[in-house]
């Protein structure tokens, strides 16, 4: 016994006159950990923004003389496009499943979500290889209608806004799936027992009400849009987007890049305001109310099937025609295989891709955690505008944050190898795209881990603290094991979006780390299609991997 | 068995603070003597769970100073962190972790070797007879069980001062007087410095050596439970511990006149005063001396029982007897006093 | 087990490990060539495949983009692991010589099987396969003797009629650079905005241009030899003919470009870098998937090499002369010039 006490009592220890000098006040103190986050992923924004401020003017006479006008146009019809499209199919088909009862409707329920799995450019390319002229639809159309049938212009951008709109319109369709489900049973009810039909009770109520979620969806799906360069360039339909990584791969202009991606961030921050406005005060995804489900309306006969074949039609479209055609396509690649050719390097791409998109998940999710502890340490309206800034990558494309990036870490480069002479330590390195990947994933990182933390009561951190633990052997014995789930679903959602990403990647990926993405698209831009198909299908199998989880979780966003 | 090394005083004076313009203390002075249990005692908002706070270290005050065994823990220059005070907290709804079993909980503050760290949370898990559920996670256990785990995590790293905030709200009022009675046996033996947070008047009366009544940010009054309830500084704490009737009266010296005819007071006064009678002090009878009243309501609790009478004058007044009497509504009875009553003087409200 | 004693357990097997490993490795150099390439895709795995079957010298491919790894090697000067860069398109190879990048490279092999005006005068780099950028039609709607000349496709009897690749393209930029240098900025200018005034289809992708023509889209276009060959390999019926683009007596003959290597400055396996460009420049010309200019039915630098079958029956042809470290020198005017005419992109 006596051991143990007089053990105990050194761990008891009375308080040591030190403590008092080291004690600090704490509204002295800077949230020091939250700004120095907030200001590095702040800093190829504010670079890019300041940018802006010197524009060199010969070179935007230049570009407007020449390419601009015509990349702006297509942009904003981009946007208008894809905004209309994933609105209407988006809204219509949360519509359908959550207020009506029809065959199969379970099934869509979820099935719907699946072409998140997609990425745009993919799904770009197996439509432009089946719709374009020589392609299997327009010849059949030909055959059967004569060679001058005419066939709406694939390239005139209505392609690219297809394509864009059936992979896109899952961010609306699920944000307004969970707003029409929680709406749905009391003001519903109220309304049609004020003698309110099923059509008005959707334009009067439901869409009002839901306002909010589809501007947040809409917003989502046009971010996705405005990142996308690789699609609009398959359908000959060049964006602001396509502009930046044309100056910057193609021709190494980095300078005009990096001026237009400064043109692009307008659009992107734009666009953000456009969404705050809409969504005014009200939240924009609630989780799931345990209030009564909606009674759904029953459809009958023709009706039934109508929704039904609309479903169907949209899910064929989105996901079964595109995945069909790749697996087609990668059958005749594996059966065809001449030795020595893809299966020397496709292992090397997976290593590549998956080491790329591992760190970038551990990076982002490491910082996010960092920044959400912050935020529950501090609990200030600094530290929360802090997180606020933290988090806006999401909303600017890949082009934009690479320049930005570029911005940050050349300087800093030359200054080290001027002292050092280490080369393109940063920059020819994986540094500056993990950077990248953090600012543009630190929203999806951030979201899953503060809801998890959320649910971590404020009084375990107290308790902690009692118990002698200082911030950081909180966030390492409380916080950050409490937070496990939410930490590995932030990981996987990560570690996804890194794989699927194309524009920063394509621009500052190191030499010789081409991933599946690269690798995919450089062989659907040759059109080696049935090539292209197997690191396709690789990043759509693993895209499959959180759409699952979202599927089987209800409406977690 | 439990070794003390030095004492540990609590402290703390003239404690402001505020939230923007909003003032929740105004000058708190609390005094703990070592090993003693004091209660802070009030309805909710009166400031004491950010008293709890204040010295916990989990805010820091804007004016005055907290000492612990006669060290500054927190004054104008020095806020020694929440972590570095050796202060052990049980919190309301005892933040267990969820994902640490329960000698994991409890180990939670300790440090030293896996076996001192063992021996010490085997000691704490028979100090709150839990002894053989060490490997239990949190939510297996009950409301009672999850308590005394709470406490035990406290106690385990020998804190100079345990606080204890609302610990009995999250239990059903079953389980209340045996838990209370649980944890007080458990202090006692700890003989920890202790400063409990509640709204429950019972609890407080039962658990503390002393009781500090908060209201508006400041302690009206601290005292033993005895002389709280018999000799209250103020209405408000009168009103607020235990049950009180009101009488209006004019004092002359060590006696008053009151609907009751002429009473003698505890202290001598002068002039209008209001006179404070407790329920049981109030003695009913069918006959016999004193003043009529009417019986307007009753209450019957077996044991005893709350009668409610109007005097000649209109004054309402409750009474508590034991349960054998019958009263019937509407009747008359009469009421004397037992004892000598608290007078107030009549402010000018 | 105490933490003592693992730590004593960690320490000593890692020892082991080091003496074991250590001496196994030094023993082992494995003979390798270290290339930078350009070339991303398929049909140079199987020759560097052969290459390393016939010399046991393992190649060891990072792939980036020509101006990527020109960056990278400017970057890492001395320290670079590159032993030699392996690119598309000439104007890369030229730049990089003239940079000192390059080293000149003495082979009594390369001399022999390269000619002249197939490698840099001063033998820094080699071009291992060519590629020409002429004139595809379909024979059902298009005679051969309607044809002559890249200027002659912007004709108006071309409207509605042609399939070009965008000018955001490599292919295109240097098309045009080639008749820059030719004819002059003006003249080409004239052609270029001829073909634009003929409203082609702009497809980026060479195969799909093809098709196109086959599915009866347009009737005549251009892009580069190779891809027809391959799909004639596909489908030896496929609907497409080759015409060589200006092959009269006044006119310089068709554009070609060439892949090329060159060895590094810095390179640490020089020898087997210039054995595998020797190889190159020898077996490595098969006409099968094991040959550099096989794998992608590209024309043979060596004059001894077999032609492959296929490309056999696109003809005799003659070449234009520029010399081919003239390419890219016309790249920006080449940018300019499509951009002002409005060209698609």
């Amino acid at each position: 016994m006596s051991l143990v006490t007089r053990s105990l009592t050194t761990i008891a220890r009375p308080l040591a006159p030190a403590a008092q000098g080291r004690g600090f006040r704490l509204p002295r103190r800077l949230p020091i950990l939250p700004l120095l986050i907030a200001g590095v992923i702040t800093l190829p924004i504010l670079l890019l923004a300041a940018e802006l401020l010197t524009p060199k003017l010969d070179l935007w006479a230049e570009l407007w003389s020449t390419v601009l006008p015509r990349m702006l146009g297509n942009t904003l019809l981009l946007m208008a496009g894809v905004g209309a499209g994933t609105l209407v199919i988006g809204t219509g088909l949360a519509w359908l499943v959550t207020a009506h009862q029809f065959p199969g409707r379970a099934f869509f329920d979820r099935a719907l979500l699946l072409p998140l799995a997609m990425p745009a450019f993919i799904m770009g390319f197996v439509f432009m290889s089946l719709f374009d002229y020589a392609g299997p639809v327009q010849t059949a159309w030909r055959s059967l209608f004569g060679r001058s049938a005419p066939f709406p212009d694939i390239h005139a951008g209505g392609g690219a806004i297809i394509v864009m709109t059936l992979v896109l319109y899952p961010y609306v369709y699920m944000l307004a799936r969970s707003a029409f489900r929680e709406q749905a049973s009391v003001t519903l009810e109220a309304a049609r027992a004020l003698g309110c039909g099923q059509t008005r009770a959707f334009w009067r109520i439901a869409i009002p009400m839901a306002r909010p979620s589809l501007a947040a969806g809409a917003a989502l799906a046009l971010m996705e849009a405005m990142t996308d360069f690789a699609t609009v360039r398959f359908f000959s339909f060049p964006t602001i987007s396509e502009g930046v990584v044309r100056l910057w791969e193609g021709r190494m202009d980095r300078v005009a890049a990096t001026e237009l991606a400064s043109l692009l961030m307008i659009l992107a921050l734009a666009l953000l305001l456009v969404e705050r406005q809409l969504r005014g005060r009200a939240r924009y995804h609630q989780q799931g109310g345990k209030g009564r489900r909606p009674v759904r309306i029953a459809l009958k006969g023709r009706r039934a099937w109508g929704a039904f074949a609309i479903c169907a039609l949209v899910l064929f479209a989105a996901f079964v025609l595109p995945v069909g055609q790749l697996i087609l396509w990668a059958i005749s690649e594996i059966d065809g295989h001449v030795p020595g050719t893809w299966e020397t390097v496709y292992g090397q791409y997976v290593g590549n891709t998956f080491a790329l998109a591992g760190i970038a998940a551990v990076l982002t999710v490491g910082v996010a955690l960092l920044l959400a502890h912050s935020g529950r340490i501090w609990k200030s309206r600094l530290v929360s505008g802090l997180t606020r800034l933290s988090t806006m990558g999401y909303a600017l494309p890949g082009s934009v944050i690479a320049a930005g990036v570029l911005l940050t870490i050349a300087p800093v480069d030359h200054q080290l190898n001027d002292w050092f002479g280490t080369g393109l330590l940063l920059t020819g390195s994986i540094v500056g795209l993990m950077y990248a990947y953090v600012v543009r994933f630190m929203a999806v990182a951030h979201k899953s881990v503060e809801s998890s933390m959320d649910k971590v009561k404020p009084s375990m951190d107290e308790a902690a603290r009692t118990l002698g633990a200082r911030p950081l052997d909180i966030l390492r014995r409380i916080q950050a094991p409490l937070v496990a789930n939410g930490v590995l679903a932030a990981l996987i959602l990560v570690f996804v979006d890194a794989m699927k990403e194309l524009p920063a990647t394509l621009l500052l990926r190191p030499f010789g780390m081409d991933t599946l993405g690269i690798w995919a698209y450089m062989l659907a831009a040759e059109s080696f299609w049935q090539a292209a198909s197997i690191p396709a299908l690789t990043i759509v199998a693993v895209g499959l991997i959180p759409v699952i989880i979202l599927m089987r979780t209800g409406d977690r966003a | 068995m439990l070794t003390k090394t030095a004492t540990h005083t609590l402290e703390c004076a003239h404690l402001v603070k505020r939230y923007g313009a909003q003032t929740v203390l105004h000058g708190v002075d609390l005094h703990v003597r070592d090993g003693q249990i004091v209660a802070l005692l009030g309805p909710s908002g009166c400031g004491k769970t950010t008293t709890l706070r204040l010295i916990a270290g989990f805010e820091l005050p804007d004016e005055g100073r907290i000492l612990i065994g006669g060290r500054v823990i927190t004054d104008r220059d020095t806020a020694v962190p929440v972590e570095q005070r050796q202060v052990g907290m049980v919190f309301q709804e005892y933040a267990l972790f969820p994902h640490l079993n329960i000698a994991d909980n409890i180990s939670f503050g300790l440090r030293g070797t896996a076996r001192e760290k063992a021996a010490r949370v085997a000691e704490m898990m028979s100090l709150v007879g839990l002894a053989g559920l060490e490997k239990r996670m949190p939510h297996e256990l009950s409301g009672g069980q999850q308590q005394r785990v709470a406490l035990a995590r406290a106690l385990a790293p020998q804190p100079h001062v345990l606080l204890l905030d609302e610990p009995f709200s999250n239990l059903d009022t079953a389980l209340r007087a045996q838990v209370r009675s649980e944890v007080k046996a458990i202090l006692r033996e700890a003989g920890i410095t202790c400063v409990l947070v509640t709204h429950d008047q019972e609890e407080a009366l039962s658990l503390a050596d002393e009781i500090a009544v908060m209201f508006d940010g400041q302690i009206a009054q601290k005292a033993d439970a005895q002389t709280l309830y018999q000799r209250p500084a103020t209405r408000a704490v009168a009103t607020f511990v235990g049950e009180a009737n009101f009488l209006p009266a004019t004092a002359d010296g060590d006696r008053a006149d009151c609907a009751l005819g002429t009473i003698p007071l505890q202290e001598a006064s002068h002039g209008a005063v209001s006179l404070m009678l407790r329920p049981e002090q109030l003695r009913l009878t069918m006959d016999g001396e004193g003043a009529w009243a009417i019986v307007r309501w009753r209450e019957f609790y077996g044991h005893d029982q709350r009668v409610g009478i109007v005097l000649d004058s209109g004054e309402t007044l409750v009474a508590r007897t034991d349960g054998s009497a019958h009263f019937v509504i509407d009747e008359m009875v009469r009421v004397r006093l037992d004892g000598s009553a608290r007078a107030f003087p009549e402010s000018a409200t | 087990m105490t933490l003592a004693r693992w730590r004593f357990f960690l320490l000593v097997s890692g020892l082991i490990v080091v003496l074991v490993t250590a001496p196994a490795g030094a023993q082992n150099t494995p003979q390798v060539v270290n290339i930078y390439s350009a070339r991303h895709y398929g049909a140079i795995e199987a020759a560097f495949t052969a290459f390393t079957e016939a010399t046991g010298i393992e190649v060891r491919l990072s792939q980036g983009s020509a101006q990527s790894i020109l960056e990278r090697l400017r970057a890492e000067g001395d320290q670079t692991v590159a032993d030699a860069i392996f690119t598309i398109d000439a104007g890369g190879l030229s730049l990089a010589a003239e940079e000192g990048l390059l080293q000149p490279v003495e082979s009594e092999i390369l001399d022999e099987a390269i000619p002249a005006d197939l490698r840099d005068p001063e033998n820094r780099w080699f071009a291992v396969s060519q590629r020409l950028r002429t004139i595809m039609y379909n024979p059902e709607t298009v005679d051969p003797s309607e044809l002559s000349t890249y200027a002659q496709l912007a004709d108006p009897m071309w409207n509605d009629r042609l399939c070009l690749r965008p000018a955001t393209h490599i292919y295109t930029i240097s098309l045009v650079g080639g008749l820059i240098e030719e004819l002059g900025e003006e003249a080409a200018e004239a052609i270029v905005a001829g073909w634009v005034a003929n409203n082609p289809q702009y497809i980026d992708s060479d195969t799909r241009i093809l098709e196109t023509i086959a599915a009866g889209g347009c009737d005549v276009a251009l892009t580069n030899h190779y891809y027809l060959a391959t799909l004639l390999d596909q489908d030896p019926d496929f609907p497409v003919r080759l015409f060589w683009a200006n092959q009269g007596e006044e006119e310089s003959g068709v554009f070609r470009n060439v892949s090329g290597i060159g060895v590094t400055t810095a390179a640490l396996n020089r020898d087997n870098a210039i054995k595998l460009i020797e190889w190159m420049a020898t077996e490595g010309q098969a006409a099968d998937v094991t040959g550099i200019p096989g794998g992608n039915y590209e024309y043979p630098v060596n004059p001894e090499a077999e032609l492959n079958p296929i490309i056999e029956t696109f003809g005799e042809f003659k070449i234009d002369p520029i010399p081919l470290n003239e390419y890219g020198r016309y790249q920006d005017m080449a940018v300019a010039l499509l951009e002002r005419t409005g060209y698609g992109f």
